[in-house]
């Protein structure tokens, strides 16, 4: 089984690109109905079922998300 | 999940210390970022921060020396690679990058560009190949494709007059001082890792003194495009990496 991961998203930083929501394979991340204070609708987790994979981390243009995985 | 995960030993990726905590000014979505990101995460993994200097350009990465966290100068417009000739030569022991634009690089400093390859400076030029001229309001640039409109080729850019895109990666690959040469993208996470793994070559292949290192990164521009940032990556795989194709152009003999 895969391991088990969070991340965390800076949404203050995030400007709503939307390009870590198709470079998540559990589909994890969406843009939130929501705005930030910049007016952008930032990217939040809808299910669980993070691996810990970064892949959504090293494609944010903003640097904006931190990973974890399970050890 | 109740368990919580949050915790440093599971901490497996965060914004690298090579990079301030500026916000960064670019569009959402624009692959600047990101090519700053891994250049920034190749320099705090080989621990070279101290020994590194980099030199922006003009165009919309005007401001890189806010975001790296390494000495920067600025350049006039096209004229990197000879300030980073100087700097190089000045300090033949430091990491010595350009960072570039298609604009930059490719029309005003075309001639800086071949002629510091020419002479093989032991730099890394990075060269952000976005078919625009992004931060003047997206004019054509050498680079812009085929039928590509633009502000100053609103009816797509039109061969018979406005000459042929420039591949200025395979004009310099033929120069004898250039060392490494690679075409990369930075919109998915494999393309990430692939154009890293490049990056960090490049900057070890400096120690050799062998000469330059020419990294292109294939790159969008949504806004001056008129797409969304997802819309750009699709329009950028189906257009510009026909024409540009991903992969490495010339590799070292002697490896
Ligand atoms: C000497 C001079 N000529 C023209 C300009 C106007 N200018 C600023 S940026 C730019 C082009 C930038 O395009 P590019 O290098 O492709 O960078 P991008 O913004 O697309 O990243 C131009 C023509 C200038 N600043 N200085
Ligand atoms: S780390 Fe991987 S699985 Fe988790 S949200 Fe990011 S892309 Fe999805
Ligand atoms: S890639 Fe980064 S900036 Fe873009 S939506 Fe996702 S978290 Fe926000
Ligand atoms: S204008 Fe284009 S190249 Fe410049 S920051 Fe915006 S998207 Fe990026
Ligand atoms: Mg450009």
């Amino acid at each position: 089984m895969a391991k088990r991961g969070d991340v965390v998203i800076d949404i203050e930083k995030c400007k709503g690109c939307e390009v870590c929501v198709s470079a998540c394979p559990q589909e994890v991340l969406a843009l939130a109905p929501e705005v930030n204070k910049k007016g952008y609708h930032y990217a939040v987790k809808v299910n669980s079922d993070c691996t810990g994979c970064t892949n959504c981390a090293i494609v944010c243009p903003d640097a904006v998300i931190t990973v974890y995985r399970e050890k | 999940m109740s368990e919580n995960l949050i915790t440093p030993e599971n901490l497996v990726y965060q914004k690298t210390e090579a990079m301030t905590d500026r916000i960064l000014h670019y569009c959402p979505g624009c692959g600047h970022g990101t090519a700053h990101r891994i250049l920034a995460e190749v320099i705090e993994e080989m621990g070279i921060q101290e020994q590194t200097i980099g030199v922006a350009p003009v165009g919309c990465s005007v401001l890189a020396y806010y975001y790296f966290n390494v000495d920067m100068q600025e350049a006039a417009h096209g004229r990197a690679p000879a300030v980073a000739t100087g700097i190089k030569r000045v300090f033949p022991d430091k990491y010595v990058f350009t960072y570039q634009g298609d604009g930059d690089l490719a029309a005003i400093g075309t001639a800086e560009t071949i002629h510091a390859i020419n002479r093989g400076e032991n730099i890394l030029i990075v060269f952000i190949n976005n078919g625009i001229y992004g931060m003047t309001g997206g004019q054509m640039a050498p680079t812009t494709l085929q039928g590509m409109k633009s502000s100053t080729s609103p009816f797509g850019r039109d061969t018979k007059t406005m000459g042929s895109p420039l591949k200025i990666t395979e004009l310099i690959a033929q120069l004898p001082g250039a060392y490494f040469v690679t075409r990369q993208a930075v919109h998915k996470p494999a393309n990430v890792r692939k154009a890293k793994k490049a990056i960090k070559k490049a900057m070890e292949y400096q120690k050799l003194n062998k000469g330059t290192c020419f990294v292109e990164i294939v790159s969008n521009c949504p806004s001056n495009w008129k797409m969304t940032p997802v819309q750009s990556n699709k329009w950028m795989e189906e257009n510009m990496f026909p024409f540009y194709p991903l992969g490495d152009i010339k590799v070292p003999e002697d490896k």
